[in-house]
């Protein structure tokens, strides 16, 4: 896998850029690269990369995030460190956007110096098993959407299609149809496909993902006693 | 097999409204909420529906009422303290005997509070929250699949009782994600003769009003009204029991607690515990009767809340105070851990409520 100095995950809600963003963070630092992550979603304050705080602190990579972020300040403001990662040439920086063109707005802000470096890659995230982007036509509008709220282009597209917990290979192998013709629309290359580690193991050159958030952790939950309708 | 999709909890609600016929919502932002609006102001524009973002609450529960009283299905969505500004557009809605819709996606109080997940709305949405003698059929629902499901069964049971049925969840529902279908879902549809529809001038004008001038009728309204809950008592009442033919002890939980609960529950019976959750799925009406069957053969309940301690007193109510009653929880947007619960099973074991 080559990699650019720096490496944008934007998408949908809840397509799994944070996810995928921290694993591949931490995969950069295990090939002994000095990397920071900046957490730069404005729109979300519930589900976030600060969430992984201990795990990329093990991995010796840096976190960069908002000063208020899992605290009860609901304030969409980014750290006047966040500039390093376009201006510190010397790390390999991941940016975690929000969702939607209304995460990227924030990106905006440091358009000019990833344009001028141009040693950057901008992944769009796509899962076609979320509601609002079901069909590629539906991904490409919320992609044009993202790139007009930012001011930058996508250069690559992710496939990270699943269903959670009950993603299978099968799940992966019925989003192929789905990506070819993102890849069509939208004219970009696949960079990769990833899924959760265990199905990934399955599989080949699927990119595996650890979860970085389980808060419960539970067994499905079809009601034992009396049925729900009964 | 049926279609899944991967939702998030608030998306699930959103979705589920418009394939329950819902084209008019009518909301104001609010964090963990928010993406039930954002959906709306998606897909209600490519569906020929209606989604309007108010200057307040309180506009946009009042736009809510105008809407039912026209009969058509009609929702509005906010956290903790937006559902204060609306009670008062709740009570009008229950004097006129329309049906609505609303959900409630909790967060931490009281005041301001904070926006992490929390259950401390129950008094609110089970005792009332308005003025006046009235009732709000109140659904919680402990995943995605059962955010949407009830949803639906929501809508079908504000237009059968002519009442609001809410949705009580809380940040964590609204914000986590899980696959879910829609197939299952069984859409009523209900006559709705006393709506304001326009007469046409060929039949005497409906009114929708919470007024009354004579005592007497009013008493007569409320005294008619009460008979309907009855009905919804008798016939309405939801719940879920795992593990209890054998319990010694009785976790009591709703929402995201009976999903930490249910962990805990598991563990315990690893131990050697005989224990059993029985989970409310409505609060109101809330299943009194399982709870008392309980009262006779377990030796102690075990209430997890993400609040002070409020279900807790239906649960002592429902049992009589049979049996003890222990209270186990976190609150201001903490949710307790399957650890904390196991503890207090534990506890309970050795006579410690």
């Amino acid at each position: 896998m080559d990699h650019k100095r720096v490496t944008l995950f934007a998408g949908h809600y809840g397509s799994g850029k944070t996810n995928i963003a921290v694993n591949y963070a931490l995969h950069l630092a295990s090939e002994g690269k000095k990397v920071c992550i900046g957490d730069l979603d404005i729109v979300n304050p519930y589900f976030r990369t600060k969430d992984s705080e201990a795990e990329l602190k093990r991995a010796g990579v840096e976190l960069i995030s908002p000063q208020f972020a899992n605290s009860n300040v609901d304030l969409p403001a980014l750290p006047a460190e966040a500039y390093r990662l376009v201006e510190d040439k010397s790390i390999f920086a991941i940016m975690d956007i929000g969702g939607d063109d209304r995460g990227a707005y924030a990106l905006g802000r440091y358009a000019p110096a990833l344009l001028a470096e141009n040693n950057f890659r901008m992944a769009f995230v796509a899962n076609c098993y979320r509601p609002l982007t079901r069909t590629p036509q539906e991904a490409m509008e919320v992609m044009e959407e993202i790139q007009q709220a930012c001011g930058i282009r996508f250069t690559c597209i992710v496939n990270n299609s699943n269903l959670g917990a009950e993603t299978t290979e099968e799940t992966l192998t019925q989003s192929q149809g789905f990506i070819q013709e993102l890849c069509r629309l939208s004219g970009l290359p696949l960079w990769m496909t990833t899924a959760q580690a265990d199905v990934a193991a399955k599989m080949e050159n699927v990119f595996p993902l650890q979860l970085q958030k389980k808060p419960f952790d539970l067994p499905p939950q079809k009601p034992a006693g009396r049925p729900l309708w009964g | 097999m049926a279609e899944r999709v991967l939702m998030k909890g608030n998306e699930a609600i959103a979705e589920a409204a418009i394939r329950a016929g819902c084209r008019h919502y009518f909301g104001y932002p609010i964090t963990p909420q928010t993406e039930i609006a954002a959906y709306m102001a998606k897909k209600m524009p490519k569906i020929g529906g209606v989604f309007l973002q108010a200057e307040s609450e309180i506009a946009s529960i009042n736009m809510v009422y105008g809407a039912a009283a026209a009969g058509v299905r009609v929702m509005t969505s906010s956290s903790s303290p937006g559902i204060s500004l609306k009670t008062e557009g709740l009570s009008y809605i229950a004097g006129s005997d329309v049906p609505a819709f609303v959900v409630n996606v909790q967060r931490g109080g009281p005041g301001l509070g904070g926006i992490q997940p929390s259950q401390s709305d129950y008094f609110q949405a089970t005792k009332g929250g308005g003025h006046g003698d009235y009732r709000m059929i109140v659904l919680a629902p402990a995943s995605v699949q059962e955010m949407a499901s009830l949803t639906i069964k929501g809508f079908n049971l504000a237009d059968k009782y002519l009442m609001t049925a809410m949705i009580l969840a809380d940040g964590t529902i609204g914000q986590m994600m899980e696959p879910i279908s829609f197939e299952d879902a069984e859409i009523e549809n209900y006559e709705k003769p006393w709506a304001l529809t326009g007469t046409n001038c060929e039949r005497k004008h409906n009114i929708v009003n919470s007024l009354y001038l004579q005592p007497d009728q009013l008493e007569i309204k409320n005294f008619e009204r009460y008979e309907r809950y009855k009905l919804v008592e008798q016939n309405e009442t939801m719940w879920e029991e795992y593990m209890m033919e054998d319990a010694q002890y009785c976790v009591v939980a709703f929402g995201i607690a009976a999903r930490v609960a249910k962990n805990a529950v598991v563990a315990a019976r690893a131990e050697g515990i005989k224990v059993g959750l029985i989970r409310p799925i409505t609060l109101w009406p809330f299943p009194t009767a399982p709870l008392a069957a309980a009262a006779d053969k377990v030796d102690g309940f075990i209430s997890v809340e993400l609040n002070m301690g409020q279900m807790i007193e239906d649960i002592r109510l429902a049992t009589q105070c049979k049996k003890p009653v222990g209270l186990c929880n976190r609150t201001g947007g903490m949710i307790p851990s399957p650890d904390q619960v196991l503890q207090s099973i534990r506890n309970a074991q050795k006579g410690v409520y």
